[in-house]
């Protein structure tokens, strides 16, 4: 008996797969169903990756007001960012879904694919104001699939001090030639170079990809000159201590706080960061992440998209479509992406954020040149890509492969 | 906890040998009312049997499902993936991954198993000598076993960070330069196989210094009267006696070992490029790390445990099954 139990416990610690899906049945009865109820019913189930947003929340007392305004009540639930596309397609599965969702962009095209969300042409909902590079990473096969609540990207913090001692005038900074000489003169002076993530997740692709693009590369072609060149240039920063090596194991967060520490120059992060750069207490710059030959890259759009997950009972979707348009008017927007410290995803709502806050305006240029990662009608071949890509930057890094050959080994795992 | 409490009742078990399987007032009361204590019988066994079903058989079959088929995210919403047989099997098997999977995962086992096993028993053999303050020191090592996993594994993945850890700061200060723990292919391994000995050592603590207690000490005066010295008895009283628990631990141990998955998880990802990547991680990776999920192959590697771990429970079993015999 005791052999047995141990056994059945050490399976089921191993196959959390259908643990989970046990779990979601077990529960199903619990989170307001949707198939039980008739059309215009009272409860609408919203949920969010918003776990940080309790009920006193300005946000959850948004969602509320959305529904009263529609005439019905909401039933929000909060998630962990890495956790809702997993959960969505299991209470899919289910016949349980949501009839609102605010779902990460890249899953976007995932659960369209699972036949999961409607188009917007079959909830009347209208994305016309939405700047298009934005709404792309909701799109594929021609249909659009949500609208996004906000959008943040990547752009480079740097430490005006640590730059001034080294002596780097930050304007000279235009190319990757000019940022690397430029680290280069910050390590003679003692100081930290740079410090990004490149972690074995998505985290990474997420983070190398203003580089991949800066370069010229394709993501359909992951071992192009262009491609290899991008790595070589972190392989080589790391080679000479311009950037440390605890970057393969870094999240954002924690890439961020090797910034906060005040040695680094360079931190490569994202829009949300900038409540926590005025904390750091020291004077930081931002700077749009250079192309190899100058200009700008554009970096890869971050955020979420409101979307509405198909149901059995269609009826239900004027009154969803009622609760995403008010979630997404111009002043929902303006207070949800200041309380996320997002970039709004209409042009009204960004002049009205840049006028508020003048911090904001090269996050907004970096919005508008950004791109989705499953955008160019990558879709749902972009998660293989991504996970090869994220695979290959840590085997160059890591030493155990050159930048060259981890990218052919992606390039060919990824077709 | 539960290792314990399972030794322990086991132990209890062999000493009472007979006595535990045949609970003597039953059958008197069977030939009396044969239908009803049936009933009765049948009502006890419902829970613990619903409980299995709905648990672990159930959940055993829709993996077993789940890796037989091709699902795709539409197919897993639809509940209509085709059946391909051992094609997700097949595929686990030609993955690159597979093989370095398979070595790390038994380098992990064998390593952690046998420092685990040695350090637990030098320190039960240390603790035995009962000196003043052994109780208070065997309590403070059980702190690892205490402490949730992810606080452990989070705070040695930042005692061994190359940039700020404090290991590499000690070993800066003896003049020894830093070591990539989680960023070098070569080291990454090594690293989670040191953090998941620190974790296991309190348990073969506890189970083989229980086990050493249950040693007479006259067995050592004797020995010691015949001239043998500390090493000899170590190796002709203690080591011999303590088999039949040293088994034990270890098999639980390998059992336990063969899964770990939080602590490699949160300290490496199994990275940097796959080089501390054990079968564990691997089927999460597959069926959860991605932002397109692989069920089927996914369940396949997680199959595959289920079965390593099975040969290993059988293993177990027929241990047991000698021990009762000798």
């Amino acid at each position: 008996m005791n052999s047995f139990s141990r056994q059945c416990r050490l399976t089921a610690a191993s196959l959390a797969v259908m643990t989970v899906a046990a779990g979601a049945a077990a529960c199903s009865s619990g989170s307001g169903g949707t198939s039980t109820k008739g059309p215009g019913s009272g409860t609408y189930a919203v949920w969010d990756p918003y776990p940080q947003f309790d009920k006193t929340s300005a946000w959850a007392k948004l969602l509320d007001q959305c529904g009263t305004k529609a005439g019905v009540k909401i039933k929000r639930t909060a998630f962990d960012t890495s956790d809702l596309g997993n959960k969505t397609l299991l209470a899919a599965q289910q016949g349980n879904s949501p009839d609102v969702l605010i779902v990460d962009n890249p899953v976007v095209s995932t659960l369209a694919e699972a036949g999961v969300l409607t188009t917007t042409d079959d909830t009347k909902l209208v994305t016309s104001k939405v700047d298009p590079n934005l709404l792309a990473a909701g799109q594929s096969g021609g249909k659009t699939y949500g609208t996004p609540i906000g959008a943040n990207t990547l752009a480079l913090y740097y430490n005006k001090k640590v730059l001034k001692q080294a002596g780097v005038d930050i304007a000279s900074v235009k190319d990757w030639n000019s940022l690397t000489a430029a680290l280069a003169k910050v390590k003679q002076a003692g100081k930290k170079g740079i410090t990004f993530s490149a972690i074995g997740t998505e985290e990474g692709s997420f983070q190398f990809l203003p580089w991949f693009w800066g370069s010229g590369a394709k993501l359909t072609a992951l071992d192009s000159s262009q491609g290899v060149s991008a790595l070589t240039l972190w392989k080589d920063w790391l080679k000479n201590g311009y950037a440390p090596n605890s970057v393969l194991d870094n999240t954002q967060t924690t890439s961020w706080q090797e910034f906060a520490s005040g040695d680094y120059a360079f931190a490569e992060n994202g829009t949300w960061q900038l409540a926590g750069a005025k904390k750091a207490g020291f004077d930081y710059g931002v700077l749009p992440i250079p192309a190899a030959t100058g200009g700008n890259t554009a970096a890869p759009t971050g955020g979420e998209f409101v979307t509405v997950p198909v149901q059995q009972d269609t009826g239900r979707y004027a009154t969803s479509e009622k609760l995403v348009t008010c979630l997404t008017s111009a002043d929902s927007l303006y207070d949800t992406d200041t309380t996320l410290s997002y970039v709004a995803p209409t042009s009204e709502v960004q002049d009205k954020q840049v006028a508020a806050n003048a911090d904001l305006k090269p996050w907004v240029d970096a919005v508008k040149a950004a791109k989705g990662r499953t955008s160019d009608g990558l879709g749902t071949t972009y998660p293989k890509i991504s996970e090869q890509m994220w695979k290959a930057v840590q085997s160059a890094l890591s030493g155990s492969k050159s930048p060259k050959d981890a990218l052919s080994a992606a390039q060919s795992a990824a077709k | 906890m539960n290792q314990t409490t399972q030794l322990s009742d086991h132990r209890s078990e062999h000493v009472r040998n007979g006595a535990a399987a045949a609970p003597p007032p039953a059958p008197a009361t069977k030939r009396l009312r044969p239908t009803s204590t049936q009933w009765a019988a049948w009502g006890f066994l419902a829970p613990v049997t619903v409980y299995l079903a709905l648990f672990y058989a159930y959940p055993l079959y829709r993996n077993l499902d789940l890796s037989l088929r091709d699902y795709t995210v539409r197919s897993f919403v639809q509940g209509d993936a085709p059946f391909t047989g051992l094609a997700n099997y097949r595929k686990v098997f030609a993955d690159p991954t597979f093989a370095p999977a398979l070595v790390h995962t038994a380098l992990f086992t064998t390593v952690c198993l046998a420092f685990q096993y040695a350090i637990g028993l030098g320190l039960a053999v240390f603790f035995n000598q009962n000196f003043r303050l052994s109780a208070t020191l065997r309590a403070l090592f059980l702190v690892p076993w205490l402490l949730p996993l992810i606080v452990s594994a989070s705070t040695w993945s930042w005692m061994l960070n190359s940039e700020s850890g404090v290991v590499n700061a000690a070993l800066h200060a003896i003049g020894i330069g830093p070591v990539d723990w989680l960023t070098s292919p070569s080291w990454s391994l090594a690293s989670v196989i040191i953090a998941n000995v620190w974790i296991g050592v309190p348990f073969n603590l506890v189970v083989l210094y229980s086990g050493l207690q249950s040693i007479p000490a006259s067995l050592y005066e004797a020995a010691a009267i015949d001239g043998a010295n500390a090493w000899q008895r170590f190796l002709r009283v203690t080591f011999p006696l303590l088999r039949p628990v040293s088994a034990i631990t270890l098999l639980l141990g390998l059992i336990y070992t063969l899964k770990v998955f939080d602590i490699i998880w949160i300290m490496t990802k199994g990275g940097p490029a796959d080089s501390s990547t054990t079968f564990a991680t691997w089927s999460y990776q597959l069926g959860f790390g991605n932002l397109l999920p692989a069920f089927g192959p996914g369940a396949a590697v997680g199959n595959l445990l289920v079965v390593v771990a099975l040969v290993f429970g059988l293993v177990y079993v027929r241990t047991q099954r000698r021990q009762a015999l000798s």
